[in-house]
């Protein structure tokens, strides 16, 4: 790394030991490497500090450090742990992960659920996926090459695309569906903005040019808020084979869409708005399934969306906030509780849409006790198994 | 006023009970100059920090308001449209190019906080409060002017710092910031405090309120931020609910169980909080309080 010792006003840097300046760009590497943005002023900083004295103390450098690096909250709470495992050699846990369970190889982590492996049979029953088969999977990669491969899919329900090149290409179709949705909604909202009051003070500005005798009218426009997604992703072992297709799409609309919030929720609830923010999908993956570990088995709705109403919702909805949920309905806890913590969220935000990819499926009943108690509250519930019925989504969003 | 601890004693005689990386970060921001970005739930004392730093500095407070649709004649100049009429009414006749110079001039400029803020002698301490409420262009008009420190007026020409402010913004997280904007600042993420800081915070600010009461009240709100509440009641209501206490000559909250669960309000102010706790629910909390 040139980022520091390169640039020639910084003659102090002579002080600091060749080791240290090296030493610190690894770290600034490792803070990247982590997810922190990270640029050159701060390495250069960074450089300021030690050579300022801080050096010296292990605690006061960190605390430094952190004010400097961190950029939000995520990154001020596992800095203290990146810090000590790099500078004090100490083995710390990166604090991204769960503090719960540490069987995490028997959970399904998220980054084999999003290299597309389908486990077993379409049983609606919660299990843990076997991690074996997805690396059978890949090994036959590449034989299927088609040129109009993609309409063909858009009728084809995810759980039934089995070659590893078509799901890549659901993928990026799902991909591409959410950035186009983005920018058709933001374009019918600019559309619909119209004056309707005038606005004196800048009629007269305007107007200084012909002695403030107001000829030119300048008209106050109504902004309307964007319409904000926030999608809850139920990635519990009965969703599995949908998990990869949604956390690619939820990549697509966060990629470009600020007004955007993603929770994963198996057994419990997870921030996943940052992890998801990293450009490259694959890497975004990657860092999902640190966060995605849960313990044990089951799907907890209620429990989480009480988290959710409890923790987050006063942040993420506003009055023009869409809740979009993701799942199979089938609740393992509480069915009432789901019930109270839907009728919670319904208050609270413009519409909750459900989204169900088990509904297409033929003699399938909304009847689990789950599905049951939340619908009452739902105002759109909608199948969302092929690329076809993710689309259709995009005219009721834009409506609203 | 490098020193942190110099620091922290000054920002705890101005009122402000500081934990010690908060005053890592103040003494980061008079070295770096860079801009101090306080994130935090609502209540929690972000805008009480740039108050105590105003005062640990013993200058003026610049405080600008964000909210959705700020523009640039709310936050950074204005001319006086009015007053420049009256003088083009007044001055009729007169050589349109005196007529335009004047108008133009420094007394027809209406300040707005930003240009306030480089425009004094001695560096104020300058607030933008919930920058998340201000929109997207505002951000990145925010980010240029907080990396160059200059202004261009059209009309007048460009207006440099003559002091550079130091800067603390806040936000509340309702939307998500922009990395340029957070790369530039130093971040600091303020919690809710301990019962200690709490209690030292209520000695601070309240007249009367004596150690034990003050150790007593904040584990009320401790215990009380732990159940399942809509809005988590933040510093200032802790503050409010202590006056109001001690305004009851209350000196244990053991004596008076009673007022405890009718000063509630304070604390809790939604209605589905306030049927949540009830009478059952903050006799068992105040029976935890030691």
């Amino acid at each position: 790394m040139s980022c520091c010792g390169t640039n020639p006003g910084y003659e102090e840097l002579d002080e600091v030991s060749r080791l240290v300046s090296s030493r610190l760009a690894a770290f600034l590497k490792t803070l990247r490497d982590s997810g922190f943005a990270v640029g050159l002023a701060e390495g250069l900083d960074a450089a300021e500090l030690m050579t300022a004295g801080y050096a010296a103390k292990p605690g006061l450098l960190r605390s430094a450090f952190k004010h400097l690096f961190s950029a939000r909250k995520s990154d001020w709470e596992k800095f203290d742990g990146i810090f000590d495992a790099f500078w004090l050699g100490k083995r710390v846990r990166s604090r991204s992960m769960t503090t719960g369970s540490s069987r995490a190889a028997n959970n399904p982590s998220l980054k084999t659920l999003a290299d597309g492996q389908r486990s077993g049979g379409a049983t609606a029953m919660d299990q843990v996926p076997s991690t074996d088969d997805a690396g059978a999977d890949r090994a036959d990669e590449g034989r299927m090459e088609g040129a109009s491969r993609a309409e063909n899919l858009a009728e084809v329900d995810f759980r039934k695309i089995a070659d590893p090149v078509q799901i890549e290409e659901a993928h990026e179709a799902a991909a591409r569906l959410a950035r186009a949705m983005r920018t058709r909604l933001t374009r019918r909202d600019l559309a619909r903005r119209r004056g309707c009051r005038l606005d004196l003070r800048r009629t007269i500005h305007g107007n200084i040019s012909h002695g403030g005798v107001p000829i030119d009218l300048v008209r106050r426009q109504r902004k309307t808020k964007p319409l904000r997604l926030v999608m809850l992703l139920d990635a519990s072992g009965s969703m599995s084979m949908y998990t990869g297709v949604f956390l690619r799409f939820i990549h697509g609309v966060l990629d470009q869409f600020r007004e955007a919030e993603a929770f994963l929720f198996h057994t419990r609830l997870a921030h996943v708005s940052s992890a998801m923010k990293e450009k490259d999908a694959v890497r975004a993956l990657d860092r999902l399934s640190i966060l995605a570990q849960g313990a044990g088995g089951g799907t907890k709705i209620g429990e989480s969306l009480q988290t959710f109403n409890r923790w987050h919702a006063a942040r993420v909805i506003h009055s023009r906030t869409v809740v979009m949920i993701v799942s199979d309905g089938y609740e393992t806890g509480d069915a009432a509780l789901l019930g109270r913590e839907m009728a919670a969220l319904g208050r609270r935000c413009r519409r909750i849409v459900w989204l169900n990819p088990m509904m297409a499926w033929e003699g399938y009943a909304p009847e689990a006790a789950g599905i049951k108690a939340a619908l009452p509250h739902v105002d759109l519930y909608a199948p969302a198994n092929t690329l076809n019925s993710l689309t259709a989504l995009e005219p009721y969003l834009a409506k609203l | 006023m490098k020193n942190r601890v110099e620091i922290a004693e000054r920002l705890a005689a101005s009122g402000y009970i500081a934990d010690a990386e908060l005053a890592t970060a103040v003494s980061l921001m008079l070295m770096l100059k860079r801009p101090l970005l306080l994130e935090g739930e609502a209540g929690v004392g972000k805008t009480e920090v740039a108050k105590a730093l105003a005062s640990v500095h013993t200058t003026e407070l610049i405080r600008l308001q964000c909210y959705e649709g700020l523009d640039q004649s709310a936050a950074l100049y204005e001319w006086n449209y009015q007053r420049q009429l009256l003088s083009i009414q007044a001055h009729r006749g007169d050589d349109p190019d005196a007529v335009e110079d004047q108008i133009f001039s420094e007394k027809y400029l209406l300040e707005r906080p930003l240009l306030a803020a480089i425009r004094r002698d001695k560096p104020p301490v300058l607030l933008i409060d919930e920058i998340d409420r201000a929109d997207d262009e505002f951000e990145a008009f925010l980010l240029e002017l907080l990396s160059d420190f200059q202004v261009s007026i059209p009309e007048l020409g460009t207006v440099k710092a003559t002091a550079i402010p130091h800067v603390v913004l806040t936000s509340n997280g309702t939307r998500e910031l922009s990395d340029a904007l957070r790369r530039r600042c130093l971040y600091h993420y303020v919690d809710y405090p301990d019962v200690d800081r709490e209690a030292r915070i209520i000695m601070a600010r309240i007249d009367g309120a004596g150690a034990s009461l003050a150790l007593q009240i904040a584990r009320m709100v401790e215990g009380i931020r732990k159940e399942e509440l809509r809005k988590v009641p933040g510093v200032a209501e802790t503050l409010d609910w202590a006056a109001a206490l001690i305004g009851l000559d209350v000196r244990d909250l053991h004596d008076v169980p009673e007022t405890v669960h009718e000063t509630l309000m304070c604390l809790l102010k939604t209605h589905e909080d306030k049927s949540r706790v009830t009478r059952e629910v903050s006799e068992r909390l105040l029976g935890k309080v030691a």
